[in-house]
Parts: C-alpha cells; sequence; structure tokens
C-alpha cells in the first residue's frame, strides 16, 4: 500500500514532519516496512483539513486531520487492516 | 504602479504583456503590425528617428518574446536594427583640452603616445593600449574612455564590433549571464523568451487535471515585488494556472547536503549553481572541470523531487536568470525543467492577465530552510555550507565567495595555479548574486536585506527537513 503524507506548506506548518517520523516508528513496530511504502506529496488540496495523508488501498482515499496524537490510531484503523 | 529601472525594461514588458494577452484573448489582428503602432503610436517618434525605426525594432522584441531565431542557440541575441553603433573610438580628448602646460597625460602615458599638436593632446591610436593613466591625469577630465556599454559590462570578451559596427556576440565565448542584456543602455541586446512554451503547457494542463504544473520559484522573488507581499505574489502565481509553487529554496537545502557529501570525497570543489559560473569554468578554464560539482542546481534539485513525487508534473522555474533558461535545456537537467521564466516576463504575464497582486490574499511558502533561502546573495552557499559541516563535524572546509565574474577569474587563476588556500568555491557571475540577476525587474542595495528578512523568517532553521523529504522521495524509486 502506498500512503502519501502531505508536506505542502500548510500541512508542514501543522507538523507533516513529525507524522512522518512517527509514522515511520509505528510502522516498522509492526514489521510493516515491506508493506506500506511512504512518500511525501506536494500540496493534496485539501489545506483546511489539517495534515492531510492518501492511501490508495482498499480504494483511493483521503484521511484528514491527522495529528502527532491520533496518527497511531489512524494508522491502527484506516491502514493496518488492509495491508496484504 | 510598476516600477522598473530602466525604460528599456518597461518596452519589453509592454511587448511581453501584449504577447500574452494576445495568446489568451486573441485582441490583436495581426500581432506583429498591430502591437508596435500601440506601444508606439506617433506622429512623433519617442526615442529613436522615426516611428517606423521604432516600430520595426518593436517587431524583433515581439520576435525574441515568441522565443526568437530558432537557429541560434544562445538565449541573447544582438537586435541589429536597435544597436545605436556607439562609438567605439578609445582614449577621446574632449573640447575641455585646455591647452595647458604642465602636460600631465603625456607624462603619464607609459606609450608615449600623447603628442601636443596647436598646443593641445593628441593620442596616437596606433601607439594607444588604451590603459586610461591619462584619464586618472587629467586635472580638466579632458580625455574620455569611449567604449561600449556591451563590451565593458561583458567580462569574459564575447562581445565585439562588426564591419557594419552592430555588435556581435561570440557564442563559443558567451556565458549567457546576461549582463549585456541589462547594460545596453538602446535595450538592443535582449534574451529570448520561453513564454509561449509556458502558456502552452498550462493550457495543456486544462485547469491542472490533464497534469498538474508547479512554479520553482528562485529565493530572489523576495527582492523582487516591491509594491505587494511574498505570499501575495504567490498567490498571484496560483491564479496564473500553476498548481502549486514551490521554492527553488528547498531544492537548494538539497544541494547543500550533497554538496557536503561531495566535497569531503573530492576535498576541492566549485559549486554549480550557478549555470554561467559552471559555463566560464568549462570554456575558460577547461583543466579545472573535474571541480566542478556533480550535484544538480537547486531548480534542478526541487524539479526532481517534485516530480519524484508527482511523476507527470509539469515544472516551470521563476528567476532572474538568462543562463536559467539554457541550462533547462541541457541534458544532464535530465529535463526536470520544462520551462523558464524570469521575473519580468511573470510581471507581464500577472498585468496581461488583469491580476492585481497587490489586491490579493496571502498564500504561505515554508518549506525550505534559512539556508536555502539564502542561496540568492553572494556568499550564501558559503554559510550554508559552512553550518552544514559545522552541525555534522566535518572538518577542514576551507570556503570562499567569489562575486561577479572578475572575482572568479581571479580565484580560478590561483586555483589553476596550485595557489589557492581555499578548497571550497562559490562562484557566481552575477555581480551580488542572484538578486542582481540581469532580468530582475529591480537592483538594488536593499534587494540583500529583503532577502535575510526572508531567510530569516524560515520555520525551518536548519536543512534536515528538506534533506528528509529528499531522502523519502528517492526511497520511491
Amino acid at each position: 500500500m502506498i500512503v502519501k503524507i502531505c508536506v505542502g506548506s500548510s500541512c508542514h506548518l501543522k507538523g507533516s514532519y513529525d507524522i512522518i517520523e512517527a509514522m515511520k516508528k509505528i510502522i516498522a513496530e509492526h514489521g510493516a516496512e515491506n508493506k506500506v511504502e511512504l512518500r511525501a506529496s506536494f500540496c493534496l488540496g485539501n489545506c483546511k483539513n489539517g495534515v492531510t495523508l492518501t492511501a490508495d488501498k482498499p480504494d483511493e482515499r483521503m484521511l484528514h486531520n491527522v495529528s502527532p496524537d491520533n496518527v497511531r490510531e489512524v494508522f491502527e484503523r484506516e491502514i493496518l487492516p488492509y495491508l496484504e | 504602479m510598476r516600477i522598473f529601472d530602466t525604460h528599456v525594461q518597461e518596452l519589453k514588458y509592454q511587448v511581453l504583456k501584449a504577447v500574452i494577452k494576445n495568446a489568451y484573448e486573441n485582441c490583436y489582428d495581426d500581432v506583429y503590425l498591430d502591437v508596435p503602432k500601440e506601444i508606439s503610436p506617433g506622429p512623433k517618434a519617442q526615442h529613436r528617428c522615426c516611428i517606423y525605426k521604432e516600430r520595426a525594432i518593436l517587431q524583433e522584441r515581439i520576435k525574441l518574446a515568441f522565443g526568437g531565431n530558432k537557429d541560434n542557440k544562445n538565449i541573447v541575441e544582438v537586435i541589429d536594427i536597435a544597436c545605436d553603433e556607439c562609438p567605439i573610438g578609445g582614449m577621446f580628448v574632449t573640447d575641455s583640452c585646455r591647452g595647458c602646460l604642465q602636460h600631465r597625460c603625456r607624462e603619464a602615458c607609459p606609450r608615449d603616445a600623447i603628442k601636443i599638436i596647436d598646443k593641445k593632446a593628441f593620442i596616437d591610436k596606433e601607439k594607444c593600449i588604451e590603459c586610461g593613466k591619462c584619464v586618472n591625469a587629467c586635472p580638466y577630465s579632458a580625455i574620455i574612455h569611449q567604449r561600449r556599454p556591451c563590451v565593458t559590462s561583458c567580462k569574459v570578451k564575447a562581445i565585439s564590433v562588426d564591419e557594419n559596427k552592430k555588435a556581435v556576440i561570440n557564442n563559443d565565448k558567451c556565458i549567457a549571464c546576461g549582463a549585456c542584456v541589462y547594460q545596453c543602455p538602446f535595450g538592443a541586446i535582449q534574451d529570448k523568451s520561453l513564454i509561449m512554451e509556458v502558456i502552452d503547457i498550462l493550457k495543456g494542463s486544462k485547469d491542472n487535471t490533464a497534469y498538474k504544473v508547479y512554479a520553482v520559484i528562485a529565493p530572489a522573488i523576495v527582492s523582487q515585488f516591491k509594491y505587494a507581499r511574498i505570499e501575495q505574489v504567490v498567490s498571484g502565481i496560483h491564479k496564473l494556472g500553476f498548481y502549486q509553487v514551490v521554492e527553488a529554496a528547498l531544492g537548494a537545502d538539497i544541494t547543500l547536503y550533497k554538496e557536503l557529501a561531495e566535497w569531503q570525497e573530492k576535498g576541492l570543489m566549485t559549486t554549480s549553481c550557478c549555470p554561467s559560473f559552471v559555463s566560464y569554468i568549462e570554456k575558460y578554464y577547461p583543466e579545472l572541470q573535474k571541480y566542478i560539482s556533480h550535484s544538480v542546481s537547486p531548480m534542478v534539485e526541487a524539479a526532481m523531487l517534485i516530480k519524484r513525487t508527482d511523476p507527470t508534473a509539469k515544472v516551470i522555474f521563476i528567476g532572474p536568470c538568462a543562463s536559467k533558461k539554457l541550462e533547462c535545456k541541457l541534458e544532464k537537467t535530465e529535463n526536470a525543467i520544462d520551462s523558464v521564466l524570469s521575473f519580468e516576463e511573470l510581471q507581464a504575464f500577472l498585468d496581461a492577465r488583469d491580476i492585481d497582486v497587490a489586491g490579493l490574499g496571502d498564500t504561505h511558502l515554508d518549506n525550505a530552510s534559512f539556508y536555502g533561502r539564502i542561496f540568492a546573495k553572494s556568499g550564501g552557499v558559503t554559510t550554508g555550507i559552512k553550518d552544514a559541516a559545522a552541525a555534522k563535524g566535518v572538518e577542514g572546509l576551507v570556503p570562499i565567495a567569489m562575486n561577479g565574474i572578475d572575482e572568479c577569474k581571479i580565484n580560478l587563476l590561483k586555483l589553476k595555479a596550485g595557489k589557492a588556500l581555499e578548497n571550497f568555491f562559490e562562484g557566481m557571475a552575477c555581480d551580488g548574486g542572484c538578486l542582481n540577476g540581469p532580468l530582475c525587474l529591480s537592483h538594488g542595495p536593499k534587494n540583500v536585506q529583503d532577502v535575510d528578512k526572508y531567510g530569516n523568517s524560515a520555520k525551518e532553521k536548519t536543512i534536515d527537513n528538506s534533506v528528509k523529504l529528499y531522502e523519502m522521495s528517492r526511497n520511491n524509486l
């Protein structure tokens, strides 16, 4: 699965780099390095909805308002179940 | 209100604006006939001998706005009919010569080229070497040095004068720095515009649905649009149809990181950010070529980063530089940059589309670090690499910032002779760096302050996050 994290100016200010770091750690904890490909993306056009992520499985979708506090929850709810 | 340094810039702007307007609105029956008439309406000529000549020259400017002579690989071209055939008399004794008794001029001349005829100084052109000693010696400032501004501005001596007294650029010698473009008082040397290419790319994107168009902006932009905030200019660029605006400074952060690593390997290196400086070494110091950094320029680095995250993206660089228009077509840049606009062209583009930048809201730019942003001024790379080295505990780096081709020349000669004390050579062809680029709207001392202020406003105080972004995008490959 490809997960993209927005690093556009707005998300950048809201801490996308912290989320990238946190996400990397969580993926490693689950031993899922080979199943999730973490990418950066320039603006996804959702600046008003907090830091935005996209995931391409089970279908292409956006996850909004991701923060260092909820990143683990988002991963376990939205990404982990769909890993192959 | 638009403020240009010179009237030549304004003429160029008027032509560009009309041509761009026409590309969107089809407002002229025949651009080549109607636009010159609009700009030079007559019946009196404004600055040439007659309106017909003015209009003929404007037609040549329109040609350049459409991309100029495709057979000429250079990005700067001479407009023959605009060249006013400035005198090339060399040392010239004016009427101010009072026929004094001291004859300081004659005493100062190292070649015995000055005679006194009818009490007045006379210079023997055969003997004169144009050293200028007599000019300084005369207490009445009666002797002047008549040189062509284009020839004086060209530090690599690529401009000569042909049998018709017209300026000619030798492409084998020219490094496309664009100094002559800004210096020619008659606007007879001009850069070719890629604006039509840019408009085609923007139109073809179908409002960023077919593919997305990104603008990479040079950090010198903060010193340019004095009537608006940089955040408003970014909003304006969006309104032109660009999907995203990315700072070239982000690429500069990555370039810094790579150049430091490369320097650790090589031990001696010259920078690769300024394409005219790179070209200068290639053409004039081929034996030093091996020292040129293999890291791509910040412009290309930023574009490559964009294309790794969005492979169908098109990237347009917006900057102060003529030679970037050549660099983007070079093989080593791997088509990362699809086209280039100058600040002058950006201004014309905004106005042609009736976008009032000063009335727009703000769009923030916050990706790049302080160091990336101060790349625009001479010494910026040096400051950045020093601090990056200190942060990584790298020792032994002795950088020097070479400001303008004259300083580059002195230091490269030292390097060639094995007498250089430094081992990291930052070179910029323009005096003062990019913020004095030939295609800047304004060239002033205050520009340095603007760039520093912009650098200091960076949220990122180190290059770390830019590098992280770079490494992440690499992993995608």
